[in-house]
């Protein structure tokens, strides 16, 4: 008996030695980090002198004065703001686009690789070409709009707090849809053809069938591009400042220019963790609440 | 059947149980702080029998090649050998120095881009040598050939705010100010007078209309990079409140409600009501307020004395002139911020300490500080080279002697005050908040902040 459990005790161990490399990775690249952010939230540090929780720790003052940050909020407002445009504007695209290239269109191949250009971009390439674009010097879009004889409308986009927020939102659409692009149409694809040929022969036409066929078949990819775009918009912060360098004001803050701001501008790492664990609860609610949806979807 | 059971008992009882003490030393290591890094030397310490080498990092972008130029020369002379490793943008540079510190992996030689503040943290942390015993070897002879003011950025004071052993902490290569530039060809397309530049605030008012009227743009800044909102303030708040009064509104003596305050405020209301500021400049970063008035589209411009290599690489035909921002208040001097440009300090904990100060006693020296200036343009901070330098440049550094600097301030704001009152000014300009609202908020956030200050 003992033989047998030392013997098969030897196979674990090496069996669990092939594993720890990978055990170890993700330790110090996941749950150290994780939990660092949670033990640095606690702490009032600067980033720059030794580290000793003892003599930094401030209990949950950070996180109380995370809740009553105005200014935070309002940038989670305005992470939710870019979100309902990717939701909508972007996400519409995406899906017209992919069930124009599901068609049997020419160059349908060549169309597929255009739309998926804008999200291979580097996202500080694309914020300094689109900063060109919005400006009120030297800027395209003021440009044309002259040549089109709309010289009312010609005005700088990115320093009128009622355009700069949602200047932001059009170019992370832009940058985004050729994600959802890709999904949807992977999952159009997914539909059995017959499926429309039988709709066509009980007489049904195109919205009818887009609407009893393709949309019902396309729930699961619908949420699966609605998750991702909710979390990668709420997140986004490097078209950011690369289009608005420090900002208009406070009118173009993200939750993550925030933390940025606490950690990089005023050395409070610890606010900035603080921060940081906060805006992961509200993604995780948000992640829930989509899942919840989803689900309710499916049974309907 | 018992090897089965054994099976079961493993898979489920007894991995779980390893994986679980494993996480659980992990994270007690972590959350009791045991995971202090040991205080050793740094990474580069040399092994018996291997070539000096030192290792620099910066974030200059623009000096780079010249940079490796320099070393190749120097390992030639001595045989150390310098490598310069460049890690931009000047925040990612940031950013990497710090967690460097966190991991005493911070290089021989190395530059703070930071406040005064953190900069104290830095030595307390024991990350940078105090240098005032080698500026001060053979009767300071090192320290004397530094231009006046130029050391003080990197220097402590007895009883300094900060706690911090009083020394020097770093050696500056080159020297800046910033001012204000007007273009000439502007002027007098404008009808005024490039000679006779305004000196007053109501003079520099009547010549913005008049460029504003002949369809002119008047001031352009980079003031998207916020900092430079702050320097213009700063200096129009020296020059109408005094320095004394600016000083005791940083240790919360004087509220932001204070009239000249509000005068300060005010100032950044007057040119954007009056349409006197270039076109989107509440979001223009300081490169693109450079090609704006490089390429004449702003007669006025706000910059510091790196813009002459600028605006000649941009536009060699650009002729434009350069004057203390006019002074609103003859009650004050107008104070404009100036000192040392780039600085480089010394790690203390490297094990080439002592080349590295030879070195940087070598760089700083007047025949490395010409090549600097003739590749870069930026002032030197070695005061025999100052009289090979442009007439333009002559221009930026005459001024040394009325500058500033906020590392050479008594007094410090915090710097969440500061990013709010750099905001609260582009709120101004873009007209959503009046300088009295302003002055409220900050008043507020002041207090709370000192509140919280007491609290600790």
């Amino acid at each position: 008996m003992l033989k047998i459990r030392s013997g098969y005790l030897k196979e674990q161990m090496a069996n669990l030695s092939f594993a720890l490399p990978a055990i170890v990775i993700f330790a110090i690249f996941y749950i150290y980090p994780f939990f660092k952010v949670f033990q640095l939230s606690l702490c009032n540090w600067d980033g720059i002198s030794p580290f000793v929780f003892s003599q930094h720790f401030v209990g949950l003052r950070n996180f109380k004065d995370v809740m009553a940050d105005r200014i935070w909020w309002e940038s989670m407002w305005h992470a939710v703001y870019i979100t309902l445009i990717a939701l909508t504007f972007q996400n519409a695209l995406a899906l017209a686009l992919a069930l124009a290239c599901d068609q049997e269109i020419r160059a349908r191949n060549f169309f597929r690789v255009i739309f998926f250009i804008p999200p291979i971009l580097s996202e500080v390439v694309v914020g300094l070409i689109w900063n060109w674009i919005y400006d009120g010097n030297y800027g395209l879009l003021n440009h044309w709009l002259k040549i089109l004889g709309l010289h009312h409308w010609a005005h700088n986009w990115l320093s009128d707090p009622t355009t700069a927020l949602t200047c932001i939102a059009v170019v992370h659409s832009w940058k985004g849809f050729g994600w959802g692009f890709i999904i949807l149409l992977a999952g159009l694809q997914t539909i059995p053809r017959q499926l429309y040929e039988a709709a066509k022969v009980d007489g049904a036409n195109s919205w009818q069938i887009f609407l009893k066929v393709t949309v019902p078949l396309m729930i699961p990819v619908f949420i699966l591009v609605s998750i991702l775009t909710i979390l990668g918009s709420m997140q986004v912060f490097i078209l950011i400042i690369s289009i608005m360098g420090q900002g208009l004001a406070y009118h173009t803050e993200v939750p993550v220019t925030r933390i940025l701001a606490s950690m990089l501008g005023s050395s409070q790492f610890g606010y900035a963790c603080a921060q940081g664990v906060v805006f992961g609860i509200v993604l995780i609610i948000l992640s829930f609440g989509q899942k919840r949806l989803s689900r309710y979807f499916r049974q309907e | 059947m018992s090897n089965n059971k054994d099976i079961i008992l493993w898979k489920h009882k007894i991995i779980p149980k390893i994986m679980g003490i494993i996480l659980f030393v992990f994270c007690s290591l972590n959350i009791f702080g045991c995971f202090q890094p040991s205080k050793s030397k740094s990474q580069n310490s040399p092994s018996v029998g291997q070539k000096k080498k030192i290792v620099v990092w910066h974030w200059m972008t623009d000096r780079h090649d010249y940079f490796l130029e320099l070393a190749k020369k120097y390992k030639d002379l001595t045989g150390v050998e310098v490598v310069f490793e460049l890690y931009a943008p000047s925040d990612a540079y940031s950013q990497k120095i710090r967690a460097a510190g966190q991991a005493f992996t911070i290089p021989d030689i190395f530059g703070i881009l930071a406040e005064k503040r953190d900069f104290g943290a830095f030595v307390k942390a024991g990350h940078l040598a105090d240098l005032s015993q080698e500026l001060n070897k053979d009767n300071g002879a090192w320290r004397k050939q530094f231009v006046k003011g130029a050391l003080e950025v990197n220097e402590f004071l007895p009883n300094n705010e900060f706690g911090v052993k009083p020394g020097i902490y770093g050696i500056p290569i080159d020297i800046m100010t910033i001012q204000l530039l007007y273009n000439k060809k502007l002027f007098r397309q404008a009808g005024l007078d490039p000679d006779r530049p305004p000196r007053t605030w109501d003079e520099f008012i009547a010549a913005a209309r008049k460029l504003r009227d002949a369809g002119i743009q008047g001031l352009v800044s980079g003031w998207g990079e916020i900092w430079m909102i702050y320097c213009f303030a700063t200096n129009y708040a020296f020059n109408i409140m005094g320095e004394e009064k600016v000083f005791a509104t940083f240790r919360g003596e004087v509220p932001y409600t204070d009239p000249d305050w509000i005068q300060v405020f005010s100032l950044f209301k007057q040119l954007s009501d009056e349409n006197l500021l270039a076109t989107g400049i509440v979001t223009m970063v300081n490169k693109k307020a450079e090609q704006t008035f490089a390429n004449e589209l702003a007669a006025f411009a706000f910059n510091g004395s790196w813009c002459v290599n600028v605006y000649e690489g941009m536009n060699p035909n650009l002729d434009y002139g350069v004057i203390m921002p006019p002074s609103f208040s003859q009650k004050y001097p107008m104070k404009i911020w100036g000192a040392a440009g780039s600085s480089f300090v010394v790690n203390d904990r490297s094990l080439r300490k002592n080349e590295a100060i030879a070195f940087l006693k070598w760089l700083t020296m007047e025949e490395q500080q010409l090549y600097l200036l003739k590749t870069t343009k930026n002032p030197p901070s070695n005061k025999n080279c100052l009289t090979k330098i442009s007439p333009l440049l002559y221009e930026f550094t005459k001024q040394m002697d009325n500058s500033t600097h906020p590392n050479i301030w008594p007094a410090h704001e915090f710097p969440v005050v500061i990013e709010r009152f750099n905001k609260g000014i582009q709120s101004i300009i873009i007209k959503e908040k009046t300088p009295e609202q302003l002055g409220r908020e900050l008043q507020e956030l002041k207090e709370q902040e000192l509140k919280r200050q007491k609290e600790k």
